[in-house]
């Protein structure tokens, strides 16, 4: 690890000044991935700014009906919660099916949204990677390495989100709180966080220099059935190679873009009265898979179609 | 930078790089060898400990952050010459080989009891809002965290199942 200094914040004004009177700091949260990333090097934060014991760890009910999850509220604290179980199934399945034990105990929702997003090349220092150096070129392309993106990547970048906690929030339509260091804050749609990768790969999200998430917002659940499915090449610990989220008549893909990737031809093709197949069929159509990673169009059509099926979603909900 | 946090029942206090893992700290600088540095990135489970009564991994974890907490290591579980019933429990079913992964196997696993018994939920669990009961199939998911290059699962499954009263 490089050097850093490290300071601990007692509320959010204090942690956005911290992080704005530092150049080249980063917010610690769970530290599940920074850390890790440090270790490697591949991350080089210069000053920690340890937002873990913020008063953002709490589960509250919105006067809309919803829910507001704290920044630091940890993956196993959500899932575990019973209005999390009972009413949005589809994140709590997502977030149980992410990690282990021990790294969702420690992982928090807003360092989950915020892990990067990367491929085995990212964490192969002896490659070129476009994340760790812009310009350097991208050696996951054409490389062997299959569990790539199929939707929206670029010439400079075909990695993928990995969390499975975003994607549920994607289709349940989570709004995400952000706190500004100048006082400002705002909340955007979950879909509107991470980018694409374009031609700057290294940029991962919308968020602005010393922006924080200070919670997600779960809107009302919506009407109809929830669930997540992930597809992965050993039934527990593992990273997706593809996965569904389904919340009513709403559809997120996860594994598949440099994002979580909301299915919107899809619950197009549903509103219109498509069947779970013709909707996914509707969605893959964009698709644009590489050769390594070709086995995703089928592995995705299916999965998603199976998906709808088990909720009902396609039967005009 | 001075650290102090409450190690198996006794105060400790330390002065530390930042860089140094709660991993480290334990090891290098307070000479508890018993948690284990496998990997050192999260995936195999062996730096197991628990940090104010849950299971983490402690390789990950930046120690300075951990002031006040309280961190129970695999040599703070028995008391005095008796074994915690997770250790009496991987003796009594021989759940290891080598032994390198067992205290980060045994740590996790009162960790994982202790969620079971606050009902949380795994993937595994077909209903999200009914009772957890430890079958081998959730105890199996809930410690996947956890490898063993030896491959003593069935040891140590027999092991969880006893110890957590479902055998």
């Amino acid at each position: 690890m490089k050097p850093f200094t490290y300071e601990r914040p007692a509320d959010v004004t204090e942690a956005l000044a911290m992080a704005a009177a530092a150049p080249g700091a980063r917010f610690l949260a769970g530290g599940t991935n920074l850390v890790d990333l440090m270790k490697l090097q591949i991350e080089q934060p210069t000053h920690l700014v340890d937002v873990s014991r913020l008063p953002l760890g709490q589960i509250n009910e919105t006067s809309e009906g919803g829910l507001r999850l704290g920044a630091t509220t940890t993956n196993s604290q959500v899932a575990a919660d019973a209005k999390v179980r009972a009413r949005y199934p589809a994140l709590a399945q997502a977030i149980l099916s992410g990690a282990s034990g021990q790294l969702r105990n420690k992982a928090t929702t807003a360092g989950n949204l915020l892990q990067r997003t990367r491929c085995a090349y990212f964490y192969d220092t002896t490659k070129p990677c476009n994340k760790r150096e812009p310009g350097a070129g991208c050696a996951a392309i054409g490389g062997i390495y299959a569990n790539t993106a199929i939707f929206g990547a670029s010439g400079a970048c075909i990695a993928t989100h990995p969390s499975d906690m975003a994607v549920a929030m994607s289709a349940l339509d989570a709004r995400v709180e952000i706190a500004g260091p100048n006082g400002q804050a705002r909340a955007i749609p979950l879909d509107d966080l991470h980018r694409l990768p374009g031609e700057t790969p290294h940029i991962e999200t919308t968020l602005e220099p010393g922006e924080m998430i200070t919670a997600v917002v779960l809107p009302p659940p919506p009407t109809g059935d929830q669930i997540y499915r992930k597809a992965r090449e050993r039934a527990s610990y593992a990273f997706a190679i593809g996965s569904v989220a389904v919340a009513g008549g709403k559809v997120a893909l996860g594994a598949v873009a440099h994002k979580p990737w909301r299915a919107r031809a899809a619950e197009q093709a549903l509103a219109g009265g498509a069947s779970p197949a013709e909707a996914m069929a509707a969605e893959m159509a964009s698709a644009r898979p590489d050769g390594h990673n070709d086995f995703k169009l089928k592995l995705m059509a299916r999965l998603g179609a199976a998906c709808l099926t088990t909720t009902g979603a396609g039967d005009g909900q | 930078m001075k650290t102090s946090f409450k190690l198996n029942g006794q105060a400790a206090s330390l002065d530390l790089d930042p860089r140094t893992t709660l991993l480290d700290a334990l090891r290098e600088n307070l000479g508890l060898k018993g948690s284990k540095k496998g990997c050192d990135h999260g995936q195999c489970g062996a730096c197991t400990v628990l940090v104010n009564g849950r299971r983490i991994n402690a390789c990950l974890s930046l120690a300075v952050t951990h002031e006040g907490d309280e961190i129970t290591t695999i040599e703070g579980l028995a008391q005095g010459e008796a074994l915690h019933p997770v250790q009496a429990a991987f003796l009594e079913q021989d759940a290891f080989q080598c032994g390198y992964c067992t205290p980060g196997q045994i740590c996790s696993t009162v960790g994982m009891l202790q969620e079971a018994a606050d009902g949380w939920a795994s993937l595994v669990t077909d209903d999200l809002t009914a009772d957890t009961v430890l079958t081998d199939a959730e105890i199996r998911e809930r410690m996947s965290g956890n490898l063993c290059r030896c491959s003593a699962y069935p040891q140590i499954l027999a092991a969880i199942r006893s110890a957590g009263g479902v055998a």
